[in-house]
């Protein structure tokens, strides 16, 4: 590995790197917070976008592998003169960093700074594309909750079923979760309002997958985990969406629907509308996972910077 | 022309690593406060082992007072190897703190390995102290580390290269030693 800029990866490689996270959760339970393994290298987040959850995440899991961490925002940055990506890309490169982590509204940003910059680059969101750490932590968080925290590492999510409900067509989570949970063996269901479902095959698959446009015939079927979606008010100005109250009536986790779910997962990739998406009743079930998948995204982004930096010689696998 | 001999047998491993558990009792008058800390691969199951006769010998169970110390995030060839994959740390449920932990290791050798396992142990706690227990010594050592109990010290060449084999991993029991000058 020597990008990381996609979900789309062997189940091999998926399975290899979410027992790498495994490894560095266990940082969590030490008084000293600190590996080593980083010493001497810098690590740039380069953040066009705002990111509260992502940027610290990735800063404290350098910061814990002992790398120098350097925020640079969109804002308030060259960027905002006028600075085209690949400038900024190269100025950043000429600094002397070791690794770029890029968040981006334009897809397929993360790819062109890889091709430029000459080291290792991950994306950490781009446009409507990709945000592969979210569906590693997201995978890495269900697979603790199916298999046990204990009893997880080696395993893959061989036939859980996972429903992803919410804005399927421009959420970049859902489309690096389409990618990655198939390919550790899950079934997974996109569930949607039509208009913002992405445009079917022509085997009537939607990114390869099952798509509904009914979450009650999906929480009929009892799936493991339902993973939703934050409605993204600000991707959507313009756009054929349902109305607040519409998208309640369909595809909000209602308590009335969480009541009908008994055993499923709830997960969330955070930030959360609470009495949008879902109930604050669903937030706050013994089912939410909403926490623990914002643990996990410390310990998978060790996992990730990790792999693509500790080693001159490049990855091993 | 490459040689390959056998310098420790089943029997001979067995014998060193009774004794072994002996001399970390006499050493530190009795069993109270040991903790066994074997670094991944080999020298976790040889603390499992010495954790098994420190049993028979005391009648204590050394079970919950052996883990493993992964070490890999504290070498100091990280950048010059391929990347490595660190396995799990499983540290006794009372921890370091004060205790007299017993580090166990197949082979010692240059220290390196010895001095990140210091490193990563100083991260988990305060040991009150610390001791190491390794199967093999072949000398050839680059920083200022010795081993206070020893199965064998093996005088080998460079060249060499000492192979530890255990049941639990290879098998069989063997010390090994191949290549270099016969």
């Amino acid at each position: 590995m020597k990008h990381l800029l996609t979900a789309a990866m062997q189940r091999d490689e998926a399975i290899a790197l979410l027992d790498l996270a495994e490894d560095m959760h266990q940082i969590q339970d030490r008084d000293v917070k600190k590996l080593p393994a980083l010493r001497g290298r810098t690590v740039v987040n380069l953040f066009f976008e705002d990111s509260t959850r992502t940027r610290s995440s990735f800063e404290i899991a350098g910061k814990w592998l002992s790398a120098d961490v350097i925020n640079v925002s969109g804002k308030g940055s060259s960027a905002s003169k006028g600075e085209s990506l690949r400038d900024t890309g190269l100025t950043i490169a000429a600094m002397g960093v070791d690794g770029v982590v890029v968040r981006s509204g334009s897809s397929g940003a993360p790819a062109l700074l890889a091709d430029w910059v000459g080291r290792p680059v991950v994306n950490a969101g781009d446009g409507t594309h990709e945000h592969p750490t979210q569906a590693l932590l997201d995978a890495f968080a269900l697979r603790r909750r199916i298999h046990g925290a204990d009893a997880s590492r080696g395993k893959a999510l061989d036939g859980v079923r996972v429903a992803i409900v919410g804005d399927i067509a421009h959420s970049r989570v859902a489309r690096s979760n389409a990618l990655l949970l198939p390919a550790l063996g899950a079934e997974v269901t996109l569930v949607g309002p039509p208009s913002l479902l992405p445009q079917p095959a022509a085997d009537g698959t939607r990114l390869g997958l099952r798509a509904e446009t009914s979450l009650d015939t999906v929480i009929a079927e009892q799936p493991d985990a339902l993973m939703l979606l934050r409605v993204q008010l600000e991707r959507q100005a313009g756009k054929v969406a349902p109305s607040p109250a519409e998208y309640i009536t369909g595809w909000s986790l209602t308590d009335e629907r969480l009541a009908r779910l008994p055993k499923a997962q709830i997960m969330h990739p955070g930030p959360m509308n609470r009495g949008l998406e879902l109930s604050s009743r669903a937030a706050d079930s013994d089912a939410s996972t909403v926490l623990e998948q914002v643990t996990a995204g410390v310990s998978v982004r060790m996992a990730v910077l990790y792999s693509l930096l500790a080693s001159d010689q490049g990855g091993s696998r | 022309m490459t040689q390959s001999r056998t310098v420790l047998g089943p029997d001979e491993i067995a014998r060193a690593l009774t004794r072994i558990a002996h001399e970390i009792l006499e050493a530190n008058q009795g069993p109270q406060d040991l903790v066994l800390l074997g670094i991944p691969t080999r020298g976790v199951h040889l603390a499992e082992r010495l954790a098994g006769r420190l049993s028979d010998i005391t009648g204590e169970d050394f079970t919950a007072r052996t883990g493993a110390l992964d070490i890999t995030m504290h070498r100091d060839d990280l950048r010059a190897s391929p990347t490595r994959a660190p396995q799990p740390t499983r540290i006794p449920a009372d921890g370091v703190d004060d205790k007299v932990v017993v580090l166990v290791d197949d082979v010692l050798y240059s220290g390196r390995t010895i001095r990140a396992a210091l490193d990563a142990l100083s991260d988990l706690g305060r040991p009150r102290a610390v001791r190491l227990a390794v199967l093999v010594d072949r000398g050839h050592r680059e920083l200022p580390i010795r081993a206070d109990s020893v199965g064998k010290n093996l005088p080998s060449a460079r060249s060499e290269h000492v192979s530890i084999l255990l049941d639990e991993v290879d098998g069989q029991d063997a010390v090994v030693i191949e290549g270099g000058a016969a």
